[in-house]
């Protein structure tokens, strides 16, 4: 039985503005070391808003969580800010690259944050990340130069940099097209059987989460599958 | 390590938006430079107007001041503690103007480690002659040496050698407002009256001008020597002593102990010239008060700059929270930005303020009224670079303040999900 690397517990959420309205009600899974999981729903479901929770950007719900067996309600902002950089790597909808750096510099900033590797050995590992998702070439340039679909590359490559736990991604294909989608899907598969990488997706193309290993479905704020 | 990372990132947040970061620091520069070229010149102004009469002002004067005597002899004859005596209209009796014992106060006073020097003094009334007018005076015996070292004797001696005075026998320095009424010219002879009717003839050697009209038009200059004999006194007749101290602020305390230990009247700067005191401090604050309007108006602008760069790097900051930075990185990141810019923009000030005030200092500025000065006064005072470098970091630390907790505090699930 491999490890498990989040786990939360009744996460109760709600809206208070204007009138209180509840968006998740007892949240409840496990997530283990090595999975390849998607959450589905309608919009509006609340599976963005659980994301947020358990990537620790949004402190503001009732519950438990527990990433690496550690429970993380009650942190301070810089404790929480450690475990994402140490701990949680990002894919979001938008690539959010930085278009005052280099693509490398990009990839290696939460590297660098992290501190853990000298500033060598942190571009060093940034250009292996860029060479396992075929960018390697544009490293140098700025972000603004690429495609849509190398972009997203990129902060999947910047996303890995500390070998997260766990990767977590906020509709990473949603804004591209099917080419580049397929692309961008293979690369996950490729980190979850390739590398042992755990990865948690938010979606809402059937097609894509068909793929994953387990499906997590929403409505209403509830798990229902 | 980790702050190199801040200051890489902040650099390229600046270097994103170089004009209008040069905008900014221009406006520091701006009000650095103008803070101190107005200090300096301000200063300059000011010590020149205090020069004017503090130069030439001996820092305590003893004297012997004519005034009825504290005992009175009724005093002693009726001892009762019981009885209070009222005296009406008491006078000073006759009593000689001179300072008793002068020889051996200077020499007390030249061995006093306070003292910078002594400069003794003849003060006396008299009348120039012109034709059948008689023009009232009054003529210093000086110690020429002590009185050029001292209070600057010979830079205001506008024409003629200042040490013929004491070369010359019989010779006067006239004031230039007496030389222009008698129409004399240097080498002339002046025929002055004493208070005791005595006609002399003296040589004129020169002409001094103060500055001031009303001292120019009646005082002129004599050596202690020559105003001896002009009075018929003998030569340990002194009036004044002038004292010049190494420490200005120590007058007040010193002119009380000198007036208890030689039993003269003493009178302090500070006391005889109250209102340059003033005159200075008040200047002294409004160029402060200007010098400081300027830096805040120039923080306000970096504060303009760095809340429209945060608008415009929302979605950055968001990503570098997102990504693992803190609130106090990012907070970090735009306090640095702010700095840098108070620290260039400051140091380029303080370069363009020394440069303008040098450029000031060499502007022509002659006035009769002082022939001392050639150009415009500039003083050189590294205090005013200090306090203009320190106001310049604090003021953009504050003008970085506000806009960086914003950023701070930026939650990035709310810009991520508008997306």
């Amino acid at each position: 039985m491999s490890a498990i690397v989040l786990e939360a517990k009744h996460i109760n959420k709600s809206f208070h503005d204007p009138i209180t309205i509840p968006v998740l009600k007892d949240i409840s899974f496990q997530l283990r070391e090595s999975e390849f999981v998607s959450i589905i729903g309608k919009s509006g479901c609340g599976k963005s808003t659980l994301l947020y929770i358990l990537s620790t950007m949004d402190t503001d719900f009732e519950g438990e969580l527990l990433i690496n067996n550690q429970s993380v309600v009650g942190e301070t902002d810089a404790a929480l800010a450690l475990i994402r950089n140490q701990h949680i790597g990002f894919v979001f909808q938008f690539h959010y690259l930085l278009n005052e750096f280099s693509v490398l510099k990009n990839v290696m900033l939460p590297g660098l944050k992290l501190g853990q590797y000298s500033a060598a050995e942190v571009e060093h590992r940034a250009y292996e990340k860029l060479r396992i998702l075929g960018i390697e070439k544009e490293a140098l340039k700025k972000p603004n130069q690429l495609s849509g679909g190398q972009k997203q590359r990129v902060a999947i490559a910047r996303a890995l940099i500390n070998d997260p736990l766990l990767i977590m991604g906020d509709e990473p294909t949603g804004n591209l097209d099917k080419k580049n989608s397929a692309i961008v899907f293979d690369i996950f598969k490729e980190l979850a059987a390739s590398y042992k990488q755990t990865l948690l997706i938010v979606t809402h193309d059937n097609e894509f989460a068909a793929n994953t290993q387990r499906i997590i479905e929403m409505e209403d704020g509830k798990i229902i599958n | 390590m980790k702050y190199k990372l801040i200051a890489d990132i902040a650099k390229s947040l600046l270097l994103a938006r170089w004009k209008q970061t040069l905008v900014a620091a221009v406006g520091v520069t701006f009000s650095i430079t103008m803070f101190i070229t107005l200090l300096s010149f301000m200063s300059g102004l000011n010590d020149m107007l205090d020069g004017l009469i503090l130069n030439r002002t001996p820092h305590i004067r003893l004297y012997k001041d004519i005034k009825p005597n504290a005992q009175q002899p009724i005093a002693l004859a009726n001892k009762k503690d019981t009885t209070y005596n009222f005296i009406h209209s008491v006078k000073p009796k006759r009593e000689r103007v001179e300072l008793f014992n002068s020889a051996s106060i200077m020499r007390a006073l030249q061995q006093d480690t306070r003292v910078l020097g002594v400069a003794p003094k003849i003060a006396t009334q008299i009348f120039y002659n012109v034709g059948a007018m008689n023009i009232t005076g009054v003529i210093n015996g000086i110690d020429i040496d002590a009185e050029s070292r001292l209070f600057y004797f010979k830079d205001y001696v506008v024409a003629g050698n200042y040490m013929d005075l004491k070369n010359v026998p019989n010779s006067i320095i006239l004031g230039k407002g007496v030389a222009d009424k008698l129409m004399l010219n240097l080498g002339d002879m002046i025929q002055v009256t004493t208070t005791k009717g005595e006609q002399v003839p003296l040589k004129v050697v020169g002409y001094f001008q103060s500055g001031l009209l009303d001292i120019d038009k009646a005082q002129s200059y004599c050596s202690i020597a020559t105003t001896q004999k002009l009075l018929g006194e003998p030569n340990n007749y002194i009036t004044d002593l002038q004292i010049k101290l190494k420490d200005v602020a120590l007058a007040p305390p010193l002119a009380k102990e000198m007036q208890a230990k030689f039993g003269v009247d003493a009178i302090d700067v500070q006391t005889a010239n109250a209102q340059f005191e003033t005159g200075s401090s008040i200047r002294s604050l409004i160029s402060y008060a200007v010098g400081i309007t300027l830096l805040i108006v120039a923080g306000f602008g970096i504060y303009n700059i760095l809340n429209m760069m945060i608008y415009e790097k929302m979605d950055s900051i968001a990503i570098l929270k997102a990504t693992g930075f803190s609130g106090s990185d990012v907070h970090a990141i735009f306090i640095s930005i702010a700095l840098s810019i108070g620290i260039v923009g400051g140091a380029g000030g303080l370069l363009f303020g020394l440069g303008l005030s040098s450029i000031i200092d060499q502007i022509p500025f002659n006035t009769s009224s002082l022939p001392t000065i050639k150009t415009y006064p500039i003083i050189y005072n590294p205090t005013f670079y200090i306090i203009a470098s320190i106001f310049s970091i604090v003021t953009t630390y504050f003008a970085g303040f506000f806009p960086s907790r914003k950023a701070s505090k930026i939650d990035p699930v709310i810009i991520i999900r508008g997306k």
